[in-house]
């Protein structure tokens, strides 16, 4: 796709996370908050590069939670069966719903009740595509889960104009003893496609499957990239108005990933078909997404353009502006001569920062640990972009330990990443000691630490003054001539 | 739900639907998949088998066999002018079509838990198809009855076909239907109880010797009436008298047995498909 520069910049909104109180209460009567629906989000209109969107909102999510109980079903499920039944007989709220903790995996709760979903709102454009991320147990799943009608809400609806087709995993249904041909139609069916759509565009998806040798043939006869490739064929030409999609593309090999990536843009920008697209390959999410929504624990944390929800997503992961392993002697990245102290990002200033200005220099200072004597060594530096794309690799070449040895004790060396040479985003980087001649890398200590370039107008930025999106891995300042 | 209009929705995915939205709309609906399922049962089940489809035949013909041996040879139960192969036969093959329609059906969520995990589609296609790949069977097995009966009709059996023969499919229908019923009561629950499963095995078993299937009715109220009731009351029963009657011109036809049956097969499946629309919402979380 091309990135035209037409997409607004920072214009997105914080999403206000609801009341907590109103997951208790059942959801007739509970829209109190949602009654300006129709305009909520305008900073997401002005530029939609979608030609068939229309203003008009295709799906509509009010309230959506979902409770699950921890441990097992067993014991104690029929007494609180009992109990809920008693409740309703009563003619009383089910007993259970106003108990439950938020969904965060690693802190132990108190209750037994789990929101795995709580209050989440949205809305999606006619023509739209959304990206929905979040961690592993943000609730992404239960999400797609309820909206592909596999199981109900605890509380809450999801209205809908259009009918929804998910897509949750490729080859569902697949029977390994039928032929691909069979298993074309079964899948497809299963999908919601009726024989007749599916005989008129089998040549069509048996085309892009590339399985036409053995279309004849038991699947259990293919090899496994093979199966993806055909079940992915018959998904990819399924027409629902509203298409649910999880994490599928991340199968097959690079030439047919990109060919799915491909199909998926075709689908999402071609034919204007509304999508909900859940992914961690964040270049994905970013190419075929127009708005995105943040999940984290259960709930809505953002809401709003797409590269603007990726940043929100990836500024929170665990990376640090400084790391110290002086009083962690067991995990000190080392080798038999030197081991790591502390990794310092720091500023201008000096001081240590996790964000910084697109024109600004930022310094990764290195301290470690010289164990013996008479080693000649040098130091190596990898970036990497949240996306994990690796941005740039540098070694230090002429160091000085490459031909004198380092005396005993506490040494540092510092890299400068010059302004105005990343583009925003987070990066993560790594940090590695390695031999000359022969080349061997003693240690190479993954994310290390890792910081946040703030985009910013002005002179000062490659970017002016122009608002719009500015694409590319890195944004140097080039000269310009006559 | 003032804000927006009712018509401008197409459909509302809520925490419970009424409890009686049967969607059978949506049913007829995926009709292709529900043959689609049918087909692959078929032609699935006796893949990599040398006697393939054989075996639809082979199953009932040593159960009558053996049935034939113990209860006629060596107990001696009559069963009056029909030949007691064909006796057993006629009982085997219609006893056979309603217990793969309950077991079959019996275990739909469980069995199909992963794929009813990543899809929507009507819950009920999965009970439907087994149902109807189950009559294909059925057919089949009626195929070998008819050369039977062919047999001992030129061997000089006295009992022949009848106008009433015709009314075997309505029959097969109840039988269907009861079967779906219970099966779909039993998948229900054993979503969150799995004890049902255990139940359902000797369950079975045991509902055969209540059901008139090696004898005549009118023989368990003869030899034993004080227990007689087990069978009087047992639905199974009159079903499998009617068709030997049906089809042999053996035994009684209760007229009042036959609306009883009617009457407990709707109740139960209506009552089964109620629960089994309301566990397909969300037994994914408990199975």
């Amino acid at each position: 796709m091309s990135y035209g520069f037409t997409r607004p910049q920072q214009l997105y909104t914080k999403y206000e996370t609801p009341q907590p109180t109103t997951c208790c209460h059942p959801v007739e009567g509970h829209n109190s908050q949602l009654t300006t629906e129709n305009n909520s989000t305008p900073s997401m209109k002005p530029h939609n590069p979608h030609p068939t969107t229309h203003n008009e909102v295709i799906l509509k999510a009010e309230n959506i939670s979902k409770q699950y109980r921890l441990g097992t079903v067993g014991t104690g499920t029929l007494s609180h069966d009992l109990n809920r039944w008693w409740h309703k007989v009563r003619g009383k709220e089910d007993p259970y719903l106003k108990i439950g903790d938020t969904n965060d995996r690693s802190t132990k709760g108190t209750s037994d009740y789990v929101w795995a979903l709580q209050d989440i709102h949205f809305e999606v454009q006619r023509g739209e595509v959304l990206g929905i991320i979040g961690k592993n147990g943000a609730g992404k799943s239960t999400l797609l889960k309820i909206l592909s009608k596999v199981t109900a809400p605890t509380i809450g609806s999801i209205k809908s104009r259009g009918r929804i087709a998910s897509l949750l995993e490729v080859g569902t249904g697949f029977n390994p003893e039928l032929t691909g041909r069979e298993n074309i139609f079964l899948n497809g069916a299963i999908l919601g496609m009726t024989k007749k759509e599916i005989a008129s565009k089998l040549d069509e998806i048996i085309a892009f499957s590339g399985c036409e040798r053995y279309i004849d043939t038991p699947t259990k006869r293919y090899s496994s990239g093979m199966t993806v490739r055909l079940a992915f064929a018959v998904a990819a030409f399924l027409e629902p108005e509203i298409l649910v999609v999880d994490e599928v593309l991340a199968v097959g090999d690079a030439e047919f990933q990109k060919k799915a990536i491909g199909k998926m843009q075709d689908i999402s920008k071609g034919e204007g078909r509304t999508v909900l697209f859940v992914s961690h390959n964040m270049a994905a999410v970013k190419s075929l997404c127009t708005r995105g929504i943040v999940l984290e624990h259960g709930k809505v944390v953002f809401e709003g353009d797409i590269e603007n929800a990726i940043q929100n997503y990836l500024e929170d992961q665990n990376s640090t502006a400084h790391r110290n392993w002086k009083n962690e002697d067991q995990s000190r990245p080392k080798a038999d001569f030197i081991e790591l102290l502390e990794v310092r990002v720091l500023n201008k200033e000096g001081a240590i920062a996790i964000n910084h200005s697109i024109f600004d220099e930022v310094k990764i200072e290195f301290q470690y640990n010289i164990l013996k004597e008479g080693e000649f060594f040098t130091h190596g530096f990898n970036l990497f972009n949240a996306e994990n794309i690796h941005i740039l690799s540098s070694h230090d070449k002429n160091s000085l330990t490459l031909k004198e040895s380092l005396p005993l004790g506490i040494h540092k060396k510092t890299i400068t990443i010059l302004g105005n040479l990343l583009a925003e985003g987070s990066y993560k980087c790594s940090f590695a000691i390695m031999r000359y001649g022969p080349f061997h890398v003693e240690f190479h200590e993954m994310d290390v630490v890792g910081f946040n370039i703030i985009d910013e107008f002005g002179d000062k930025t490659v970017r002016g003054s122009y608002s719009g999106h500015y694409p590319g891995l890195i944004r140097p300042e080039l000269e310009w001539k006559n | 739900m003032n804000e927006i209009p009712q018509e401008e929705w197409l459909f509302e995915i809520k925490p419970k639907s009424s409890v009686f939205t049967l969607q059978l709309d949506e049913v007829w609906r995926y009709r292709d998949l529900l043959f689609l399922f049918v087909k692959r049962n078929v032609v699935t089940l006796y893949k990599q088998t040398i006697l393939g489809p054989l075996w639809y035949l082979i199953q009932p013909l040593f159960t009558t066999l053996t049935f034939t041996l113990i209860f006629n040879k060596v107990a001696g139960i009559s069963t009056g002018s029909v030949p007691p192969f064909l006796f057993n036969m006629a009982g085997v093959i219609t006893w056979n079509y309603f217990t793969a329609c309950l077991t079959d059906t019996s275990d739909t969520f469980k069995a199909n838990a992963s794929l009813f995990g990543k899809v929507y589609f009507p819950r009920l296609i999965m009970p439907l198809a087994t149902v109807i790949t189950n009559l294909i069977k059925l057919g089949i097995q009626c195929l070998l009855f008819l050369g039977f009966y062919l047999y001992f009709y030129w061997q000089g059996m006295s009992n022949t076909f009848s106008i009433y023969t015709l009314f075997f499919p309505f029959l097969v229908l109840i039988m269907g239907v009861l079967g779906l019923a219970l099966g779909m009561i039993i998948s229900s629950m054993v979503t969150k109880y799995r004890d049902l499963t255990f139940l359902v095995g000797f369950g079975v078993q045991l509902l055969m010797y209540l059901s008139a299937v090696m004898y005549p009715i009118a023989l368990i109220e003869e030899k034993m009436p004080q227990l007689a009731y087990w069978v009087q009351y047992n639905p199974l029963a009159y079903i499998i008298e009617t068709a030997r009657f049906l089809l042999l011109q053996e035994g009684t036809v209760s007229p009042l047995g036959l609306l009883y049956t009617v009457a407990v097969t709707l109740i139960l499946f209506l009552f089964g498909l109620v629960l089994f629309n309301r566990t397909e919402r969300s037994f994914i979380d408990t199975v």
